[in-house]
């Protein structure tokens, strides 16, 4: 019987402590929100921090995009062969990276690499009192710290995914038109034909900015709530990507049943 | 004018259940250098967070100026917080900006100074702490002792009228320390600030505070200026000066009897 309790109790503290860090991360947002104008009249931190979350993020971004890309290529024709079908791999490359596969895998490199070094680099100034330091200078840590990380994240996260859908496809290019030998012409037209605008492209971007939104909103208040040791930092850089990917991977399905079923 | 730029009134906090501090009082004089003493988690530098206004008392309040602090809205707060520099205990300076744009960092904040305006403070303010010729290195390119002065540098870069300093002494070498010391001092009287020095060194503080309180068991266990308290007959400063292991302030930390541990 105790121990039916006793599981019941965990179950219970463990759900009321993920309903507290889902409301101080909603109220992290709101906060950020509200210091958001102090941060953007100057907007020279947010372009800098656009560079280290975006633009250094380039390079694992556009290796990856071509390497999925060319699998995909691989993939969709041998099997697209067996039905005679193998013209249409322009389309299914596309429609695979701008619907699923751009938004998720981007996020996820993009939680690996940027989000980690957000909540590391925050944590290590809790850490090293430089947050309390700014507090204590009138100076508060959202307008300087936090807005400038969040902006850049949503602003970067969907361009590095449709960086990665169109070098996915160029990827894909490589292999099915200059490799394999299917039709050019027929890559591009019927890509052109079957891919919508508003229901593929569109969609797509929006589960870009969602899953920005997501990773880098994680990514800041595990680096603001890490305990202040060496230990601390650590355990939040790992909670960051494991909590984002695992949202992502989510709220993916989520929005894919809304958008596409 | 009052004569107490700050003081602390009847306050009691606690991180948990269990308060840090009971109804304590204290009064920080205009432009006087005092030091707040106690051995380690006594809650010294809690103080300076309660004035600061980064923690919020139990009960009882913080006056700085005539004002308390918790009752205050962010504007107030910022307000307050305006007329503070602190300078903490490792420095925690800014580690992506150099020590110039640290320097520079509460001015390009708080002021619409032109550029030159700035560049001139910042070298004065430097200079200030013997450190004009390093304004163009990174904080990880600085010794300890310089790291601390720098952030000294920073901390009276909008002229406060209170200083407040964490450990300022803390892991720093002799003649860092004495340069520190000496530079306390000066700034205080060249500034006409208050300051508030939070530490545990005897030596350095006894030289030249002009009023100091000892922290235990919650409350004041003595205040005084440094001659009344050298003279003191009070068991806790007498331990605490002399440096005794064991007296008021046990050896042992609280535990069962050592029989009982040891199961005999």
């Amino acid at each position: 019987m105790n121990n039916i309790l006793n599981f019941f109790e965990k179950l219970g503290a463990s759900a009321r402590s993920s309903l507290s860090g889902l409301g101080s991360c909603a109220r992290l947002f709101f906060l950020t929100i509200i210091y958001s104008s102090d941060s953007f009249k100057r907007f020279n931190l947010t372009i800098k921090e656009i560079y280290f979350t975006g633009v250094l993020s380039l390079v694992i971004i556009i290796v990856s995009a071509f390497f999925v890309g060319m699998v995909l290529g691989l993939q969709g024709y041998y099997t697209l062969e067996k039905y005679g079908s193998s013209e249409a791999i322009g389309v299914l490359v596309a429609l695979a990276l701008v619907r699923e596969l751009g938004p998720v895998v981007t996020a996820l490199l993009f939680a690996g690499r940027a989000g980690t070094a957000i909540t590391a680099e925050i944590g290590l100034m809790k850490t090293t009192e430089q947050l309390s330091a700014m507090e204590m200078m009138a100076v508060s840590p959202v307008a300087r710290i936090v807005a400038p990380r969040f902006w850049a994240g949503m602003i970067s996260m969907p361009i590095l995914a449709t960086i990665f859908s169109m070098v996915g496809i160029l990827g894909g290019y490589f292999i099915a038109v200059l490799i394999i030998g299917v039709d050019d012409g027929a890559f591009w037209s019927q890509m052109q034909a079957n891919v919508d605008f508003h229901n593929d492209i569109v969609d797509g971007a929006i589960k870009s900015i969602v899953f920005g939104f997501t990773c880098t909103l994680i990514a800041l208040y595990q680096g603001l709530v890490a305990p202040p040791t060496a230990e601390g930092v650590s355990r939040a850089t790992t909670k960051t990507v494991v909590i984002s990917s695992l949202s992502v991977l989510g709220l993916d399905f989520v929005l894919t049943s809304f958008m596409f079923v | 004018m009052d004569e107490n730029l700050i003081s602390i009134n009847k306050l009691s906090f606690g991180y948990g259940k269990e308060l840090l501090h009971k109804d304590i009082n204290m009064q920080f004089n205009r432009g006087k250098v005092s030091a707040i003493m106690g051995g380690s988690g006594c809650g010294k530098t809690t103080i300076l967070r309660l004035i600061g206004g980064q923690l919020k008392p139990n009960s009882g309040n913080v006056n700085v100026d005539g004002k308390v602090v918790h009752e205050q809205g962010r504007e107030g707060l910022r307000n307050i917080r305006r007329k503070m520099g602190m300078l903490f205990q490792h420095g925690a300076l800014f580690t992506d900006l150099s020590v110039y744009e640290n320097v520079a960092f509460p001015m390009r904040e708080h002021t619409d100074l032109p550029e030159n305006v700035i560049k001139d403070l910042v070298l004065l303010k430097l200079n200030a702490v013997g450190l004009r010729g390093a304004h163009k290195k990174m904080p990880a390119e600085l010794s300890g002792g310089m790291a601390r002065r720098v952030a000294l540098a920073r901390a009276i870069s909008l002229d406060p009228d209170i200083i407040m300093y964490d450990e300022p002494f803390a892991g720093l070498d002799p003649i860092s320390m004495a340069v520190i010391c000496d530079l306390i001092r000066s700034l205080n009287d060249a500034l006409g600030a208050t300051s508030i020095i939070v530490t545990h060194d005897v030596a350095e503080t006894f030289s030249f505070a002009d009023y100091i309180y000892f922290l235990a068991d919650g409350g004041v266990a003595a205040e005084g200026s440094p001659k009344q308290l050298l003279a003191s007959k009070l068991p806790f400063v007498k331990q605490f000066i002399h440096s005794e292991k064991d007296g008021p302030v046990p050896f042992h930390a609280e535990a069962p009897s050592y029989q009982s541990d040891l199961a005999l």
